[in-house]
């Protein structure tokens, strides 16, 4: 159980604000006994082009199926809006929500999202009756095109899919809390370690999303439960509201002047 | 003259089937469940329920897409 309180997004209340990826575990065991330790109420998925033979998914999504947590399906790999469009379609028959992490990629270097293809996407998607999240870039007019195509939350970037080099620009993060108040906003990707997550978190985004961060730490369960736990310290110091930062010292106890005038 | 074949493509690999064969029937070949997998034809989404209806025609580009662990 989160100590804080729950959210709003997509229509749907939660407790966590931990949403979690789930490619690249160990097993599918840990994958589980992961989820289970972040308290992540939301996972996301992938579909794959099969192989001429065919194949079978695995125990991997039976597993997930059985923790009962929400799929969020992704669009990865796409690189316009047509093919985004279409793949979104099949994850919502495949998975059966409507729910849907919009990936449209527009540099192969950094996986930086196209900005362009990705409102075109958003729109058309949103008419169809898809909840869309956008993994999109930090940048402010970018995120509003985003809502004015019908998008209800954000997903900026904290930096690059998987360089764990946490928030490359907390001011285009600060300045995106500030602007769009209202909107729900996950940090998605970038995230390294727990002190990234507890920056996002105090910066006043909403939830982050991660994944290899978890999947790739030694133990991924207890990195699941250390993430959970900076999610959790960092939105309650937001709540509560962080101290000014000062330049020198302000001295803390209430001495009256020095201890001994001689 | 109407050809006894047509050649189509499922993820990229040709496939000789009967005309007018439908994605349901392509589909049921492959002896996977239908409803463990989504399909497009030509890079357009074709739902489950329209597999039956949609015979092949020479050419087509058909992919099957299944659940995979993501981010």
């Amino acid at each position: 159980m989160s100590c804080t309180a729950p959210f709003r997004i997509a229509g749907v209340e939660l407790q966590s604000r931990f949403f979690l990826g789930t490619a690249g575990y160990p097993s599918p065991q840990v994958l589980q006994q992961a989820i289970a330790a972040s308290g992540a109420q939301v996972v996301t998925v992938g579909l794959k082009r099969q192989l001429a033979q065919g194949g079978a998914p695995g125990d991997f999504y039976a597993l997930i199926r059985a923790s009962g947590v929400r799929l969020l399906p992704n669009t990865a790999g796409c690189r316009t809006a047509r093919e985004a469009v279409t793949l979104a379609h099949m994850a919502r028959e495949l998975f059966g929500t409507s729910w849907i992490k919009l990936e449209v990629v527009g540099d192969e270097h950094t996986l930086q999202p196209d900005p362009v293809e990705l409102v075109a996407a958003a729109a058309e998607l949103a008419r169809a009756g898809f909840e869309v999240f956008p993994y999109c870039t930090d940048d402010l007019v970018s995120c509003q095109r985003l809502l004015d195509a019908g998008c209800r939350l954000l997903m900026p970037w904290g930096a690059p899919i998987g360089s764990g080099q946490g928030l490359l620009n907390p001011w285009a993060l600060r300045t995106l809390r500030a602007r769009l108040p209202g909107v729900p906003l996950v940090v998605d990707a970038g995230i390294g370690s727990p002190r990234d997550a507890v920056q996002a978190l105090e910066l006043g985004v909403d939830a982050v999303l991660l994944n290899s961060a978890v999947a790739q730490a030694h133990d991924p369960v207890a990195m699941a439960r250390a993430f959970r736990l900076g999610i959790e310290a960092g939105r309650l110091a937001w709540e509560a509201g962080i101290m000014a930062r000062q330049d020198m010292a302000v001295p803390t106890t209430p001495v009256t002047g020095r201890p001994f005038v001689l | 003259m109407n050809p006894t074949t047509i050649t189509v493509t499922l993820n990229g690999e040709p496939r000789t089937l009967a005309p007018r064969t439908t994605l349901a029937a392509l589909i049921a070949a492959t002896g996977q469940p239908p409803q463990a997998l989504s399909t497009a034809v030509n890079g357009e989404f074709v739902a489950r329920e329209a597999r039956a209806a949609r015979a092949l025609r020479q050419g087509d580009a058909v992919f099957t897409f299944q659940p995979i662990t993501g981010g």
